[in-house]
C-alpha cells in the first residue's frame, strides 16, 4: 500500500503515528552501471513511491530522449548524475540518496564501483550496515564481485545482499541463481562474512525487487525490499560494553557539570558504575540527560550528556565506558589502512590521527605488506599509494584508550590528517594492540637529563639549520659552535653529509628515506640533549613535517629553528659541490630545489639572509637568540 | 524497542553540532527563518542544554524577506534569548540592489552570496552552519557534511574530504572556513514530521491562508508590499496559498492549497505537488546549475 492509498483510508494522524515509529537502515550499493546498479535504486526510489510529479515529467521526457529502455521509463536516469559528472570533471563520489517504506527509513550510499574509486567505497562503505552487491546473473561473479565483497567486510558490514540481477536475461533459470548463490556463499566465507542472502532479481521489470516474482516461483525467499526491512541493526546493539567518547563538556554554571557524548556502543543507566578510559578514574552515574530531558538509561545511537556523582578529571577526547568491561589502553597498534590522497603515504612522517573525539600525532611503520584487492593477495610494499589498502604498524605520541574495529567501529575506527594542508589522506582500522611498548619499558635512571646539564653548567638545547644544499648551513653551524666552545658550552655539531656515511648510509633521497633520516636525527638529538649538550643539526629538512615532529620530540624552548635563507638562483651559482650540475644533468634525482621540493619556514626563531649578512653575523644572531632563552647562563 | 529514524537523526544532528563547537574556533549558524533552520536551531538547543548554545545566530537579510519572516526572527530571537546577527549588504542597499531592477541572479548574488561573504568575513567565522539537505536536489546528493571551503569562500571539488564514520575532519588553515550540513541525511517529510512532533514554531507563511498574490510566468508571486511593480490594470488577486519554501518574497513562488494546519500540510506534500525547489524561481534562471553557485561561494 503506498501513501495515497494509506492517507485516504486511515487519515493523516494514523499515517504519520505510524511512519515516525520506522527504524533506519543505512546501505551501500556495490556494481557498476553494466549490472544495474543505477536501474536498481532508481526501481528502489520508484516503487517507494517517493518521486514527485515534477521528478516523473522529468524522468518521462529523458526517458523519451536519452533513455535506453525503448517506450520503458529508464529509472538509471533517476540517480545517474555520475557519468556526467565524469564528463566535467567533477569529483566522482559518494552520493547518498533516501527512501522509505512503512517499517524503515533507508540511506542508500552509492558509490561508483571501479577499482580506481576504491576510497570512496570504503568511504560510503564506513557507515553502512548492509550491503547490495550486485552482479550480472549472466556473468557471475567477477573480478569486482570479490572486490566489492572484501571492501564491505573489512569495513564491518556484516549483512551482505547479493542480489543477482537481469534474471530476465537467463529465462530466470534457477540452476543459474542456485550456482551463483553458491559459488558466492563460498566466497563470501573465504572472508569471513557469515550474514549472506542471496536474491534473484530483475531490477529492469522490478522482478523480486519489492513484490515477489512471479516469473521465479522456485524463489522462496524475501524479496530484496524486505530484505532491507528486516536486517538487524547490530551497531547498535545495546549488548555490547558502554562506550561513550566525550565530545563536549557541559558547565552552564557552578551546580552542572554533563559530559556530553553520542553512545558508541551499548547502554548506561543512572547508578552504574563508569571508567573514564584511558586514565582508569571511577564514578557512578548521577543523571542522564537525552533529547528529551532526564531519562533513566540511554543507548547506542544516541546523542546525551552524563552527569557523575564524583568531581572526576574527564575531557574532550576521553571515553566513559563500562566498569565490567573498559577499552584497553595502548599507543603501539597494527592497523589496516586505506590511503586516500594522491600524494603517497609517507612511512615515518608525523600524521594526525582522530578517532572518536580524540586527535593526536601518529607515525605509520613502513606497511608489511598492501592488499590485492581483487585476488586478496598480499604483496609487499614500501609505502602505500592511492587506493592502496595495507597493514601496517603505527606509533602514536600518546596512549589512547581503544576497542579493535570488529568490536566497535566507532572506537576503533580512525583517519589520518596531513599536518601542512589538513587534507583527510587516509583511513584505518585499529586490528590490535602491539605490547612492544608495555615490553619495553623506559628505564628510569637515577642520573638524569638536568643532572647531566647541571655538572656540564649549561641548558642543554638543539639548533636546527634548515636551507637548501650549499645554502651556507654547516658553515654558520661551524662558526656557532666555535663560539660557543670559547664560552666553555659543550657542543655537538650534526651534519648531514657526515651522517649519512654512517647512521644513515642505508637510506637514499626519496620522499620515504628523507623522512627517515629527519626522525632519525632527531632521535639521536635528542639523546644528545639529554647527556647534557647543546646540539648543532646541520640537515637540508625540506619537509616542515618533520621538523615540526623534531620540535616536538624536544622540550618546551629547547628547540630553535635556524631557516639559512640563501635563494636558489645563489646556491646554484656557487655550486661548492658541483652537485647542482649534476642534477641539472639528470645525474642525480630527487635534489632539493632542483626536482624534490623545500619548504621553508614560515616562522622560523632565527631567519639568517646570507645575501645580506656575513657568516660571522649570523652566527652572532644565532648567539643572541640563544641568550635571549637564557640558553647561555 | 530499537531507535526511530528520527531519534536517530536528531542524536547525528547533535553529534555534528557539537563536533564543531568543539573543535573550531569561532563558529556560526546561518539562520534563514525557514522550516529547516527552525529545525537546525531546535537541534542546537537540545545539544548544549540546559546550557546556552556557544555561538551566535547569523542572518543575511536580503532586505526583500516575507515581512512576517522578520517578524518571527526577532520574536524567536527574543524569546529564547539568543545571540542573533542581522547582516545585511550595505553596499547593495545602496546602489538600490533588488529582485526587480536588477533580475533574480544579480539580487541573490549582491544581497545574498555577496552578503554572506561579507559577514563571513567581518566576523571572521571558521564555521557556519547551513540547514541544507542531500535531498533537496540531484546535485546535492553527494555533498559532504563538512563541505570545505576556500579563503576565497569558494568550493574546490579537488580540495572536498572523505567523510569516514562520523569521524570529521573539521581542521581548517588561517582564512579557510568549513560549511556544515547537520541536517544532510534528513528529507523533507523527516523535516516536517519532526517539527509536527516536537511542536516546533514555523513561520504562518507554511501553511495556508487568503493571500494577496499575482501570476508571474506561471508562478504565483505574494503582493507583500509595495515594492512590487503591478502592470497597469493589474490587481492582486486573493487566494489560498501557501509556501513550500521561504526566501525573497519576490522570488517564491506560492501554490495554491487550503491546507491550514500542519498536518494537513503534510498529507498534501504526500499526496500531490512536485518538489519543493519548484517554488524557488532562482533555479529556473539558465546556466545557473547548484554546481557553479556552489563554486562561487552561494551555500
Amino acid at each position: 500500500m503506498d501513501h495515497f492509498e494509506q492517507i485516504r483510508a486511515d487519515g493523516i494522524e494514523a499515517y504519520l503515528d505510524e511512519h515516525q515509529n520506522k527504524e533506519l537502515l543505512r546501505f551501500i550499493t556495490c556494481g557498476s552501471v553494466d549490472d544495474g546498479k543505477s536501474t536498481l535504486i532508481g526501481r528502489l526510489l520508484y516503487d517507494a513511491k517517493l518521486i514527485y510529479e515534477d521528478q516523473l515529467e522529468a524522468l518521462e521526457a529523458d526517458s523519451a530522449r536519452v533513455g535506453t529502455q525503448g517506450d520503458k521509463l529508464d529509472l538509471a536516469l533517476l540517480v545517474d548524475g555520475l557519468a556526467a559528472e565524469r564528463e566535467q570533471g567533477i569529483t566522482i563520489d559518494v552520493a547518498y540518496r533516501y527512501f522509505s517504506t512503512k517499517a524503515r527509513k533507508f540511506i542508500v550510499a552509492d558509490t561508483p564501483g571501479h577499482e580506481q574509486y576504491t576510497r570512496n567505497m570504503v568511504t560510503g562503505a564506513s557507515t553502512a550496515e548492509a550491503a547490495i552487491i550486485l552482479l550480472d546473473a549472466r556473468k557471475g561473479i567477477l573480478t569486482q564481485t570479490r572486490r566489492h565483497t572484501y571492501i564491505c567486510t573489512l569495513l564491518g558490514i556484516r549483512h551482505l545482499v547479493l542480489a543477482v540481477n537481469k534474471m530476465d536475461l537467463v529465462d530466470y533459470a534457477e540452476d543459474v541463481f542456485l550456482e551463483t548463490e553458491a559459488a558466492y556463499k563460498e566466497l563470501a566465507e573465504s572472508l569471513g562474512a557469515s550474514g549472506v542472502t542471496c536474491i534473484p532479481v530483475s531490477a529492469l521489470d522490478g522482478e523480486n525487487v519489492t513484490t515477489q516474482s512471479a516469473k521465479m516461483p522456485w524463489y522462496k525467499g524475501k524479496t530484496l525490499m524486505r530484505e532491507l526491512e528486516t536486517i538487524p541493526v547490530d551497531d547498535l546493539d545495546p549488548h555490547k560494553p558502554f562506550r561513550m567518547p566525550v565530545q563536549w563538556v557541559n558547565r552552564p554554571n557552578s551546580d552542572f557539570r554533563g559530559f556530553s557524548g553520542f553512545i558508541a556502543g551499548g547502554q548506561v543507566t543512572v547508578g552504574d558504575e563508569i571508567t573514564v578510559a584511558p586514565a582508569g578514574t571511577r564514578s557512578t552515574v548521577k543523571s542522564v540527560f537525552g533529547a528529551e530531558g532526564e531519562v533513566q538509561s540511554a543507548r547506542a545511537g544516541q546523542s546525551v550528556t552524563v552527569c557523575l556523582n564524583d568531581e572526576i578529571d574527564a575531557s574532550r577526547g576521553d571515553i566513559l565506558s563500562n566498569s565490567v568491561d573498559p577499552p584497553k589502553t595502548a599507543d603501539q597498534f597494527r592497523t589496516t589502512i586505506v590511503w586516500m590522497h594522491e600524494d603517497p603515504m609517507l612511512p615515518g612522517r608525523s600524521y594526525l590521527m582522530k578517532i572518536g573525539t580524540k586527535t593526536l600525532s601518529i607515525s605509520v611503520a613502513e606497511p608489511k605488506h598492501k592488499v590485492n584487492v581483487n585476488t586478496f593477495e598480499e604483496l609487499p610494499a614500501p609505502t602505500l599509494e592511492l587506493n592502496d589498502i595495507g597493514v601496517c604498524n603505527v606509533n602514536l605520541d600518546q596512549p589512547i584508550a581503544f576497542d579493535p574495529y570488529v568490536d566497535n567501529r566507532q572506537t576503533g575506527g580512525f583517519v589520518i590528517i596531513d599536518r601542512v594542508t589538513n587534507d583527510t589522506v587516509g583511513a584505518g582500522m585499529l586490528d590490535f594492540a602491539l605490547w612492544r611498548s608495555d615490553n619495553v619499558k623506559w628505564q628510569d635512571l637515577d642520573v638524569d637529563k638536568n643532572a647531566r646539564a647541571a655538572a656540564k653548567h649549561q641548558k642543554p638545547c638543539v639548533v636546527w639549520f634548515t636551507g637548501l644544499s650549499g645554502s651556507g648551513k654547516s658553515t654558520i653551524a661551524n662558526v656557532l659552535e666555535t663560539k660557543l666552545h670559547a664560552v666553555g658550552k659543550h657542543t655537538y655539531l650534526l651534519d648531514g653529509d657526515n651522517v649519512r656515511h654512517g647512521l644513515n648510509r642505508d637510506l637514499g633521497f626519496t620522499d620515504a628515506d628523507r623522512v627517515e633520516n629527519i626522525r632519525r636525527i632527531a632521535e639521536v638529538s635528542k639523546l644528545m640533549t639529554d647527556a647534557g649538550l647543546i646540539v648543532m643539526v646541520s640537515f637540508i629538512s625540506p619537509f616542515r613535517s618533520e621538523r615540526r615532529m623534531a620540535k616536538e620530540a624536544m622540550g618546551e624552548g629547547e628547540f630553535i629553528e635556524v631557516f639559512v635563507d640563501t635563494p636558489l638562483e645563489v646556491t646554484e651559482s656557487r655550486d661548492v659541490k658541483g652537485l647542482y650540475a649534476k642534477a641539472r644533468a639528470g645525474e642525480i634525482k630527487n635534489f632539493t630545489g632542483i626536482d624534490s621540493p623545500y619548504e621553508a619556514p614560515v616562522k622560523p626563531d632565527v631567519h639568517v639572509e646570507t645575501v645580506k649578512c656575513s657568516i660571522e653575523d649570523a652566527a652572532d644572531q644565532i648567539m643572541a637568540e640563544l641568550r635571549s632563552r637564557g640558553r647561555l647562563e | 524497542m530499537s531507535l526511530t529514524h528520527l531519534e536517530r537523526l536528531e542524536a547525528e544532528s547533535i553529534r555534528i553540532i557539537r563536533e564543531v563547537a568543539a573543535e573550531c574556533e569561532n563558529p556560526v549558524m546561518l539562520y534563514s527563518i525557514g522550516k529547516d533552520s527552525g529545525v537546525m536551531l531546535h537541534l542546537a538547543m537540545k545539544a548544549f542544554a540546559p546550557g546556552k548554545i556557544p555561538f551566535p545566530l547569523l542572518h543575511v537579510d536580503t532586505t526583500w524577506k516575507f515581512r512576517e519572516m522578520t517578524q518571527f526572527r526577532d520574536k524567536l530571537a527574543a524569546d529564547f534569548g539568543l545571540d542573533l546577527i542581522v547582516h545585511t549588504n550595505e553596499e547593495g542597499v545602496a546602489q538600490g540592489v533588488g529582485p526587480f531592477s536588477h533580475g533574480s541572479a544579480i539580487h541573490t548574488d549582491i544581497m545574498k552570496t555577496q552578503g554572506l561573504k561579507q559577514a563571513l568575513n567581518k566576523y571572521q567565522y571558521d564555521a557556519a552552519f547551513g540547514g541544507a539537505r542531500r535531498d533537496e536536489e540531484k546535485s546535492r546528493a553527494k555533498e559532504r557534511v563538512f563541505s570545505f571551503r576556500s579563503a576565497q569562500h569558494r568550493w574546490d571539488p579537488k580540495r572536498q574530504r572523505p567523510e569516514l564514520w562520523s569521524t570529521f575532519n573539521t581542521r581548517t588553515n588561517k582564512g579557510e572556513s568549513l560549511r556544515v550540513f547537520p541536517l544532510s541525511d534528513w528529507t523533507e517529510l523527516d523535516v516536517w514530521q519532526y517539527i509536527h512532533l516536537q511542536n516546533i514554531p514555523v513561520v504562518p507563511l507554511y501553511l495556508a491562508k487568503v493571500r494577496p498574490v499575482v501570476e508571474r510566468d506561471g508562478v504565483l508571486i505574494m503582493v507583500d508590499d509595495d515594492r512590487l511593480p503591478l502592470a497597469d490594470g493589474e490587481t492582486p488577486m486573493m487566494k489560498s496559498v501557501r509556501f513550500r519554501t521561504l526566501g525573497c518574497y519576490p522570488l517564491t513562488g506560492a501554490v495554491e492549497s487550503e491546507a491550514s494546519t500542519l498536518t494537513q500540510v503534510i498529507e498534501e506534500m504526500l499526496l500531490t505537488s512536485g518538489s519543493e525547489r519548484e517554488g524557488r524561481v532562482i533555479d529556473h534562471d539558465a546556466a545557473a546549475s547548484m554546481e557553479k553557485k556552489k563554486q562561487e561561494g552561494y551555500f
